[in-house]
C-alpha cells in the first residue's frame, strides 16, 4: 500500500530534477504528436534544436525574443509574488507599444537622447495604468482580478487595431493596418552592428535593479513580507492598497517597456503582428522560474528558444507553428504536477484507518 | 420595432447556448471547490473534436458527445494536477487554455474552411405557433433545446439529490465531509469530470450549431465569460440563464450594428462583450454577496501525515 508522507526537509534539487523531468516528459508527448503526424520525432527534436541553439542567426534570434518575454515575466512575477494574478501582460504590452508610437510619432525629430526616455516613460505610464485599473477593481469593489485583467488583454488588442486600422495608419501602406515607420531617433540601434539590440542591456539594469529593490529597500522588504497576503500586510501594519496599486503599476510598467522594446527596436512601427503571445508565455516563465530573477531570465531564453526552434520546424518540416504553445502548456502542467514531489513523498506504509 | 426585436431576442438565445452550457459547466466544477480557468481551452479543444467526430462519422450527435468528452479528457487532467497532485488551480486552468489553443491549432489546420454535418433550426411542434415567444425559443436547433433542460436537471442535481448534496459539501468543508464518510477527493473528480462534460458540450454547440464551419479561434473569449457569469449568477443555475442570455444579446446586437454598416469602427464594437464581463463583475461585487461562493473554491485538500 503506497502512503503519501510529508519530507521532513525540502528536497534540495527537486526543483531541478522535477524541472527537467517535464522537459523531458514534454518532448516525448511532442515526438508522439510529431509522429501521428507522419513525420520522424528524432528528425523534429534535432531541427528544434539546431534552429535555437545550432547558428549565430539562430541564437541572436533566441537573446532577441528573450527580451520581452525576460520584461513581462518580471513584471507578472512581482504581482504573482503578492498573490495578485496579473494575467494581463498581453494587454500592457500593447498599451506600452501604443505608448511608445504615439511618442515616436509625436516627435520624430527630437534627438534620440530626448526621445528615447519619451517613449520608455510614457510605455511605462499607460501599460501601468492599463494594469491599476484591475487593482483599483479589486481594491475598491473585490472584482477578480484574474478575469479583469483577462477582457482587458482582449479590449487593448481591439484598441490597438482601431488604432492601426484608423487614426494611425500609414497613408502609405497600400491599406495594410500599420503606422508610418518610425524616425531613425526612435529606434532601439543594435549592439555593434548585431542582431541583438541594446534592449538587452536595459533588460539587464531593469532586473539587476528590481533585484537589488526586493533586497535592500524597505518598500521591497514590506513587498516580500504581504507575499502572504493581506492579512500579513495587515498585521505587519503595511497599507495592503497603496502597495497592491504600485506592484500592479510596476507589473504593468514592465510590460509596457517591453512593448515599447518590440515596438522600436523589432518591428520599427505598430502593426496587430506585434502581438503574438509573449504576454501569455511571460506567465508560463514566470511559473517555471518560480518567481526568481535569475531563473526568470534563463526561463526566458529557454521559452524563446522553443519559440526560434519551432519557427524552423515549422520551415523545414511543415509543423504548425502552435506546437510550440502545446509544448509550453504541457510543460507547465507536467511542472505543476511535478512539484507535489517537493513536498510530498510516497513510501511504503500501513494500510490507513 | 419588432421586425427588428424579434430576429435579435431569436439571436440573443442562439448566440447565449455555448455560453449558457460553459457556466453551467464551470458552476458544476466550482461547486466541487475546484476553479477551472481552462473553460477557453477546453471549449476550444471540444469545438475541435466535436466537428471532426460529426465530419468523419456524418452523425453531428456523435460529435455532439465527442465534444463533451474531450471536455472530460482534459478536465480529468485538471482533476490530475489539482486534486492529486496538489497544483495551484489557478495555474493549472490557465497552462489548460494555452494548451488547448495550441492543440486546436495545431490538430485542426487539416480542417480550416470545411464543413460538417451539423444541427438546423427547426420549427418546435406546437409551442413555435406562440406568438412572439414562440418565435424567439422555438425557432432553434435541437441543442437550444437541449440547453432548456440543462438548468433544471442542474438545479434538481443539487437540491434533491444526495449526491449533489455531497459534492456541495466537499466545496463547502471538505475536511468535515470527510468526517461525515464522503470521499471528497473522488467527488471532486467527479464535479470536475462532469463539469468538463458540459463545458465540452458547449464547444461542441460552437461548431456543430452556431457555425457549421471549422475556423481557428471559435471560442473567442467566451470561456473567460463563462469564469465571469459563474459569479454573476451567484452559483445558480437560474441566473446563469440571465447572465448567459445577457451576453449573447450583446453579441447578436454587436453583429448586427456591424452588418447594418454603421459608422462605429467594428474594433470598438467587438469591445462590447468583454466590457460587460467587466461590468457585470462590478455589478456582482456591488452586491455584496461573494460569501455565496463555494467556501472552499480554489483551496486544495492536502493529505494527511
Amino acid at each position: 500500500m503506497l502512503k503519501i508522507k510529508k519530507r521532513d526537509e525540502p528536497w534540495k534539487w527537486g526543483a531541478l530534477v522535477v524541472f527537467l523531468g517535464a522537459l523531458l516528459f514534454s518532448l516525448l508527448v511532442s515526438g508522439l504528436l510529431l509522429a501521428g503526424q507522419g513525420k520522424d520525432p528524432m528528425q523534429g527534436l534535432a531541427v528544434l534544436w539546431q534552429g535555437s541553439f545550432g547558428s549565430v542567426w539562430g541564437l541572436g534570434d533566441v537573446l532577441l525574443k528573450s527580451i520581452p518575454l525576460f520584461l513581462c515575466s518580471l513584471g507578472v512575477a512581482v504581482a504573482f509574488r503578492m498573490q495578485i494574478w496579473n494575467i494581463g501582460a498581453e494587454g500592457q504590452f500593447a498599451l506600452g507599444a501604443i505608448g511608445a508610437t504615439w511618442m515616436a510619432l509625436s516627435f520624430p525629430d527630437l534627438p534620440r537622447i530626448v526621445l528615447m526616455p519619451l517613449m520608455f516613460g510614457m510605455a511605462f505610464i499607460l501599460g501601468g495604468i492599463w494594469a491599476m485599473i484591475p487593482a483599483l477593481l479589486k481594491l475598491k469593489l473585490r472584482v477578480n482580478e484574474i478575469i479583469s485583467t483577462l477582457m482587458l488583454n482582449y479590449i487593448a488588442i481591439l484598441f490597438l487595431d482601431y488604432l492601426v486600422f484608423g487614426v494611425w495608419k500609414d497613408p502609405a501602406s497600400f491599406g495594410f493596418p500599420m503606422t508610418p515607420e518610425f524616425s531613425a531617433n526612435a529606434v532601439i540601434p543594435a549592439i555593434a552592428g548585431g542582431r541583438v539590440h541594446w534592449g538587452i542591456v536595459f533588460c539587464a539594469v531593469v532586473g539587476v535593479g528590481l533585484w537589488a529593490f526586493m533586497r535592500f529597500t524597505r518598500l521591497g522588504f514590506e513587498l516580500q513580507a504581504s507575499g502572504e497576503g493581506a492579512r500579513v500586510a495587515k498585521y505587519a501594519k503595511i497599507r495592503y492598497g497603496m502597495l497592491v496599486l504600485f506592484v500592479m503599476g510596476l507589473s504593468g510598467g514592465f510590460a509596457g517597456w517591453a512593448g515599447c522594446v518590440e515596438t522600436s527596436a523589432v518591428l520599427n512601427r505598430l502593426q496587430p503582428s506585434l502581438m503574438v503571445g509573449y504576454g501569455y508565455t511571460a506567465i508560463v516563465v514566470a511559473w517555471l522560474a518560480r518567481l526568481e530573477p535569475l531563473n526568470i531570465a534563463f526561463a526566458s531564453i529557454l521559452l524563446a528558444a522553443l519559440r526560434v526552434g519551432v519557427e524552423s520546424l515549422q520551415i523545414r518540416l511543415q509543423v504548425p507553428a502552435a506546437f510550440g504553445v502545446i509544448m509550453e502548456g504541457m510543460i507547465l502542467l507536467t511542472v505543476l504536477a511535478g512539484q507535489f514531489f517537493l513536498t510530498y513523498k510516497l513510501g511504503r506504509g500501513t494500510k490507513q484507518e | 420595432m419588432w421586425e427588428f426585436l424579434i430576429p435579435l431576442f431569436a439571436a440573443t438565445v442562439q448566440s447565449g447556448t455555448p455560453i449558457l452550457y460553459a457556466t453551467l459547466g464551470e458552476m458544476m466544477t466550482e461547486k466541487g471547490g475546484v476553479l477551472n480557468l481552462g473553460v477557453e481551452g477546453m471549449m476550444a479543444v471540444s469545438a475541435l473534436a466535436a466537428f471532426w467526430v460529426s465530419y468523419s462519422t456524418g452523425s453531428p450527435w456523435l460529435g455532439f458527445l465527442a465534444g463533451g468528452f474531450a471536455g472530460m479528457v482534459m478536465a480529468s487532467v485538471h482533476a490530475f494536477v489539482c486534486v492529486s497532485c496538489l497544483g495551484n488551480q489557478v495555474v493549472s486552468g490557465l497552462a489548460l487554455t494555452i494548451l488547448g489553443g495550441g492543440l486546436t491549432h495545431f490538430l485542426g489546420v487539416p480542417y480550416v474552411g470545411l464543413a460538417a454535418p451539423g444541427f438546423d433550426p427547426f420549427d418546435f411542434p406546437l409551442l413555435s405557433r406562440i406568438p412572439f415567444l414562440g418565435e424567439i425559443f422555438f425557432k432553434h436547433d435541437m441543442l437550444v433545446y437541449v440547453s432548456f433542460i440543462i438548468p433544471f436537471l442542474f438545479w434538481f442535481f443539487f437540491r434533491r439529490t444526495s449526491l449533489g448534496l455531497h459534492v456541495t459539501a466537499t466545496g463547502e468543508m471538505p475536511a468535515a465531509a470527510a468526517a461525515a464518510g464522503l470521499k471528497p477527493i473522488r467527488l471532486r473528480y467527479f464535479a470536475v469530470i462532469a463539469g468538463g462534460f458540459l463545458i465540452g458540450l458547449g464547444g461542441a454547440y460552437l461548431s456543430l450549431a452556431y457555425t457549421h464551419l471549422w475556423t481557428n479561434g471559435l471560442s473567442g473569449g467566451r470561456g473567460w465569460i463563462a469564469v465571469a457569469l459563474v459569479i454573476f449568477a451567484f452559483w445558480r443555475p437560474g441566473r446563469a440563464v440571465v447572465g448567459a442570455y445577457l451576453f449573447g444579446g450583446v453579441m447578436a446586437f454587436q453583429l448586427r450594428l456591424q452588418a447594418v454598416g454603421t459608422h462605429l469602427p467594428s474594433s470598438l464594437l467587438l469591445m462590447l462583450p468583454y466590457l460587460l464581463t467587466i461590468l457585470v463583475l462590478i455589478l456582482s461585487a456591488w452586491r455584496g454577496r461573494r460569501i455565496d461562493a463555494p467556501a472552499a473554491l480554489g483551496t486544495n485538500i492536502e493529505p494527511e501525515g
